[in-house]
């Protein structure tokens, strides 16, 4: 090496020269590569989304509602979701016009959490029977039904939907009371009825799910 | 022992070498021609110079090291006759713990691991508070330390779903539920997270994917880095003296420095007697620890149609859960739009966590060690214990576990404003930790450890 003197200075001040060509080369290619890792990450990331066959799980329900007896509820399942049937009786739906002001959103405000049509004083289209999805707003618990005024909910309760997650206390409309850890409505679904008592849960002529 | 016969000895052990010793010698040697294998075990083990003053607490580290170890070993034969599936999962758990012969007590070992993996943490974690562990030159270490923690917790979630029990199911609903909360992208990223509209087969299969093998990895990944750094800077001690600085002029060793290998790993070994002492004794006698280890909820198969009539997480992650119910959702801004969200309760929970992370740059006493702080230190951290503990025990309970105050109050409930007043004294530890900190009254810290 010692004799070679002059071509190792050389050599190293050539090293010290940046090819600024080859640089932005290598930049441009380390840009495009990382594009590419970005584009073979999508496959991944969305093969994590709902299947096509979890996407037709969802099928419309059909429900007779003949039998559901005034003062009572029934709960089916509708993509994999209880969704209640609640007949209030008379007095029932005249205590849902009273409560109004310890109501979150008394008017259902909320556009996302009913179709058009059931964005009325009872939040259904029959004024007796409503349709709910029995999940609470708050994180997804099943509330448990206190359907009658009074009795373990203390002297105020009115009749209505009680969380036992959290504590959110619904009407029975399915309005959220104040204080409580839900912040909106329960959420009513797209439903019409394909005769007098046959309740179709999942679809609607009106609008679109 | 005389010089004299020290070299007699010496030449003895030289020449009396047996012919097994020999190969031992030649084996090893080839070994660190091709692999530095006894460098590594000087560097990590038997030239490791540790503070001579290690005390209680400094038992945690290796017996987490040991959980691990454990967890991992009996999660593997669990595989073995688990199936992550929607249909199976809960009659494969009883079918590991009735015909599996030995089934029940590595499913015990596992799942009693789990919550011993957390309090061996929590004391660990505690003994890095007290002794300023988290400070410079350690940062990285606690760092690390806390991904560690957040990627327990992440197992735990993930693992307490595959029994696809009542409080498995109706636990991730609420946990993934919480991502929902998130401003604009939140639905999004739940169902995509669930790869369903509800938590389904799908959920549970991907949980079991990441429980059983993305999260071991970064888990294992995260452990070597927290120990690499450690060896790196070497470890704190109860007096938070740096024994580096006073050094043996000849061999370099630390003053107060002795070899973690035989030194430590003959102490630690008599700490992994008593641990595995109780951790048997919980394993035999009880397993589901009164509900706190297995709730008694998880013994029923996942019903989607009906959540329980009281559900709670596992002891572990009750303090984080009664911050998410105690601070009150954001009521929205009508005028502006802006609906009401519960993302405040969400965000505290996820902060509550992450404070841990800023503990290195929030404390700015001149002082690490609790033996050299005042007394206004000391009062602030036993305020954040009792709010820790008192936090988990209400996490455990439903909100009106103390009934409701009078009307003057509002009728509200006693355990929710008690949960309110300790969420702000936990979070009050570390917002106002660099005021106190620095006006505390320190004494002096001494030269060298002090035993």
């Amino acid at each position: 090496m010692s004799d070679n003197h002059d071509g190792k200075h050389q050599a190293s001040s050539q090293l010290n020269v940046v090819d600024l060509e080859k640089r932005n080369f290598l930049i441009a290619t380390s840009a495009v590569g990382a594009v590419g890792c970005a584009a073979a990450a999508v496959p991944f990331v969305l093969s994590m989304t709902p299947s096509e066959r979890a996407k037709a799980a969802g099928a419309p329900v059909e429900v007779d509602v003949s039998k559901i007896a005034p003062g009572t509820m029934v709960t089916v399942e509708w993509r994999g979701k209880p969704v209640w049937i609640i007949n209030r009786t008379d007095e029932m739906t005249a205590e849902l016009h009273k409560s109004n002001d310890q109501l979150t959103d008394p008017e259902s405000d909320v556009v996302s959490q009913q179709p058009s049509y059931c964005k009325n004083a009872d939040r259904s289209l029959k004024p007796n029977l409503a349709v709910i999805v029995g999940i609470c707003t708050h994180l997804g618990c099943s509330p448990t039904a206190k359907l009658q005024a009074k009795g373990d909910m203390g002297e105020n309760w009115s009749g209505g939907f009680f969380c036992p997650c959290h504590g959110s206390k619904f009407d029975l409309a399915g309005r959220v009371f104040k204080g409580s850890p839900a912040p909106i409505n329960l959420v009513v679904p797209p439903y019409q009825y394909l005769t007098e008592n046959t309740l179709l849960i999942g679809v609607d002529t009106k609008e679109k799910v | 022992m005389t010089d004299k016969q020290a070299m007699t000895n010496k030449t003895v052990t030289n020449e009396g070498k047996s012919v097994w010793v020999k190969v031992l010698d030649d084996t090893v040697n080839w070994v660190d021609e091709r692999f530095p294998l006894t460098s590594n075990i000087k560097a990590h083990l038997t030239e490791y110079y540790a503070p001579k003053n290690f005390n209680f607490w400094y038992f945690f580290g290796s017996l987490s090291l040991l959980v691990l170890v454990l967890q991992i070993v009996t999660g593997i034969f669990l595989t073995m006759h688990y199936k992550p599936d929607a249909e199976l999962a809960f009659a494969s758990v009883e079918y590991i713990m009735r015909d599996v012969p030995w089934g029940w007590l590595i499913r015990y070992m596992h799942s009693t691991g789990a919550s011993m993996f957390f309090l061996v943490i929590y004391m660990h974690m505690f003994r890095g508070i007290i002794y300023g562990s988290y400070r410079n030159p350690r940062e990285l270490i606690w760092l690390f330390g806390v991904g560690i923690f957040l990627c327990l917790m992440g197992e735990a979630f993930f693992g307490y779903l595959l029994p696809w029990g009542q409080m498995s199911y109706w636990g991730a609903q609420v946990i993934v539920n919480l991502f929902s909360a998130i401003p604009f992208i939140g639905p999004d990223v739940s169902e995509w997270l669930r790869g369903d509209y509800l938590v389904s087969d799908a959920t549970l299969n991907r949980f079991f994917a990441f429980h059983v093998i993305a999260l071991p990895f970064v888990l294992v990944g995260l452990v070597a880095a927290h120990l690499i750094a450690l060896h790196e800077v070497g470890s704190n001690n109860p007096d938070g003296v740096e024994i580096k600085k006073l050094k043996d002029k000849k061999t370099g060793i630390p003053l107060d420095g002795i070899p973690f290998h035989p030194y430590y790993t003959v102490k630690d070994i008599v700490a992994v007697v008593v641990f595995l002492m109780v951790f048997s004794a919980i394993i035999f006698f009880a397993p589901e620890m009164g509900g706190y280890f297995l709730e008694a909820n998880n013994f029923v198969p996942a019903n989607p149609l009906v959540t329980p009539v009281h559900i709670a997480p596992v002891w572990y992650f009750t303090p984080y859960y009664s911050i998410l119910r105690a601070v009150p959702p954001f009521p929205g801004i009508g005028l502006l739009g802006i609906p009401p969200s519960l993302f405040p309760g969400v965000a505290a929970m996820g902060l509550s966590v992450m404070m841990f992370a800023l503990l290195p740059w929030l404390d700015k006493s001149p002082v690490k060690s609790i033996r050299y702080r005042g007394t206004l230190y000391k009062k602030w951290l036993a305020a954040f214990v009792v709010s820790f503990v008192v936090l988990g025990y209400l996490g455990t309970e439903p909100s009106n576990v103390w009934g409701q105050f009078g009307a003057w109050l509002g009728n509200a409930e006693r355990a929710t404003v008690v949960a309110r007043i300790f969420t702000i004294i936990y979070f009050a530890f570390f917002i106002l930790m660099p005021w106190y900190t620095k006006k505390d009254k320190t004494s002096a810290v001494p030269e060298r450890v002090t035993g």
